[in-house]
């Protein structure tokens, strides 16, 4: 008993899921009913795979110990080009593959600079924001441009599965979660996140490529990020230059909420999830229970650092309950 | 008589202008516990950095039992079966025991590209086994290691090393930063080694350590061996002069 409540104390992302249970619960009341309706669900789970791939690169990059500003920006530019070559007469297919490509490269970039130059991550991610933005803008002139939908096989992207309460693109999300999950904890390349965030040193003595673990993530991340935003720009069926600005510290807010630490190591995709789908449900549940949707900004951040004060406090209960080692 | 286990010929290496080692011969003779000491900055780090394959030497030869090899990386050292407790700690602190046991060397059910789901079952019941080996007791190898003492810390990096059959273990200052009955542990798991056939290597600042658990001592200054001999016919005192 005394070890069971032990291990679930010591869950990262206990404390966001504690969270979650509760603000469901307060704005179903607050609204009546009309959170968990048919249609409240149909939309907020439409938004959640966008804002969650980002976040699942990005936890699982910061599971490795580093971090990355310019998802933000990486999420406008792949639909931005992708949108681009299509209005110049480049087939679906083959302007998907290389907006897929140019990311994996800007995240390719991210990490050979980082690592190359042994700078923090923080420093090149945030002028790779910049730059990228600023591409982006240089591209489309600064006017968004015409998205050639009769172009795009929407049904693999965002149309609704038969119908229903489910888009593809949550489809791929679950997929998408499955996967990450399985590899953060069955596999050994998982096993080499953590050691590399957890304690580079002892990673590195023990053989683990610790380059090639970093360089992966980074690329990883990038590519969630330019698919999240092209994602959003099908949904929306128009590529903004300014899409996607200050995500990434929704990002950041997503997983750190999640219970994935700053500093490395911890964390799990379930939690970066659960972080994701927390920031959605409070922008929905404020503006449904009628408060100033001007608030936003305030819940996420005061949501933040409670979450991580919560988070520590249930660790260090945890790790009071003493058991025999 | 058989070849050394490991045996150093004429090993430089140079730090930026600083000839950290400066022609190193030395033959460590299998199952004999070898202490290695020295001030700050006389190269033992600088030695063990070598056969670790942490560092590349300038120039020299080092030879495994008999065979001329090439250290390139911590992998190739631990494929040669030289593994190394390092003096910060050589274990994820977030990561459980059976995990840490395993890194870099988890054992896969199917892989592509070297990379694949681990058989946590065999990690789990393997490190139960490998730690019990040691005779560190532990409760559950899904224990995090930032939950062990210090000593136990250690325990556990040498049960990996014992798990993994390495000829050699290199322990690096294996007792700084530990208690008075902690350090009694671990050297008390270095003595287990040596009825294991385990070759120990033991850098250490504590002199009285070396002479409890080791059987002949080497001592560096300025990189360069200064003394070696038999625990038996010197004295701390002869030690501490040379280094």
């Amino acid at each position: 008993m005394k070890r069971a409540l032990k291990i679930y104390l010591e869950k990262p992302e206990l404390a966001g899921v504690l969270l979650l249970l509760v603000l469901a619960a307060f704005f179903e009341l607050r609204s009546n009913g009309v959170f968990f309706s048919y249609q409240n669900v149909r939309g907020v789970l439409g938004l959640l795979p966008e804002v969650g791939a980002v976040t699942i690169g990005f936890a699982m990059l910061m599971i490795c110990g580093e971090f990355d500003l310019s998802v933000g920006s990486v999420f406008a530019i792949m639909p931005m080009s992708i949108a681009l070559m299509l209005n110049n007469g480049v087939p679906f297919w083959p302007a998907f593959a290389i907006g897929v490509a140019m990311c994996a490269a800007i995240g390719f970039l991210n990490a050979f600079i980082t690592l190359r130059f042994e700078i923090p991550s923080f420093i090149t991610t945030l002028g790779m924001l910049f730059m990228v933005r600023s591409l982006t803008i240089v591209m489309s002139g600064g006017f968004p441009p015409l998205l050639a939908v009769d172009k795009v096989p929407m049904a693999l992207f965002t149309g609704f599965i038969g119908g229903g309460l489910f888009r593809a693109s949550f489809a791929w999300f679950v997929a998408l979660v499955l996967l990450a999950s399985a590899v953060m904890s069955r596999t050994n390349f998982g096993n080499w996140i953590s050691a590399t965030g957890g304690f580079i040193e002892a990673a590195r003595s023990m053989g683990i490529p610790v380059m090639r673990v970093k360089f992966t993530c980074f690329m990883m991340c990038s590519i969630l990020a330019g698919l999240a935003g092209t994602v959003q720009v099908f949904r929306l069926q128009s590529p903004f230059p300014n899409l996607g600005e200050s995500l990434e510290l929704q990002a950041i807010a997503g997983a750190v909420i999640g219970g994935v630490a700053l500093t490395g190591g911890v964390g799990t995709v379930f939690g970066a999830v659960v972080g994701a789908l927390l920031i959605r449900v409070i922008d929905n549940g404020l503006v449904l229970s009628r408060i100033d949707a001007n608030w936003f900004k305030f819940a996420i951040g005061a949501l933040t650092v409670f979450a991580v004060v919560g988070n520590s406090w249930l660790r260090r209960t945890a790790r009071r309950i003493k058991l025999e080692v | 008589m058989p070849a050394p286990i490991i045996s150093i010929r004429g090993l430089h290496k140079w730090y930026s202008g600083v000839h950290a080692l400066n022609g190193i011969n030395l033959d460590i003779e299998a199952g004999q516990p070898i202490g290695l000491v020295g001030d700050n900055g006389a190269g033992k780090s600088t030695l063990i950095k070598v056969l670790s394959g942490v560092e590349l030497p300038d120039s020299g030869e080092i030879r495994v039992e008999g065979q001329l090899v090439a250290i390139r990386s911590p992998r190739s050292a631990m494929q040669l079966g030289i593994e190394t407790v390092y003096q910060y700690n050589s274990l994820v602190p977030n990561m459980s025991v059976a995990r840490n046991l395993f890194i870099g060397r988890e054992p896969l059910m199917a892989s592509v590209g070297g990379v694949g789901v681990m058989n946590q079952r065999k990690m789990r019941e393997d490190s139960t086994r490998a730690i019990a080996d040691v005779d560190l007791h532990l409760r559950s190898p899904d224990t995090l290691v930032a939950e062990l003492s210090g000593g136990q810390r250690q325990g556990v990096a040498i049960a990996r090393a014992m798990y993994f059959k390495s000829k050699v273990l290199i322990l690096d200052e294996p007792t700084n930063h530990l208690s008075v009955r902690e350090t009694a542990k671990v050297l008390g798991f270095v003595k287990g080694l040596a009825a294991q056939k385990v070759t120990t290597i033991l850098i250490s600042h504590n002199l009285h350590h070396v002479f409890v658990s080791c059987e002949r001592v080497v001592a560096m200054a300025r990189g360069k061996i200064v003394l070696d001999k038999k625990v038996a016919e010197t004295s701390i005192d002869e030690i501490v002069d040379v280094i």
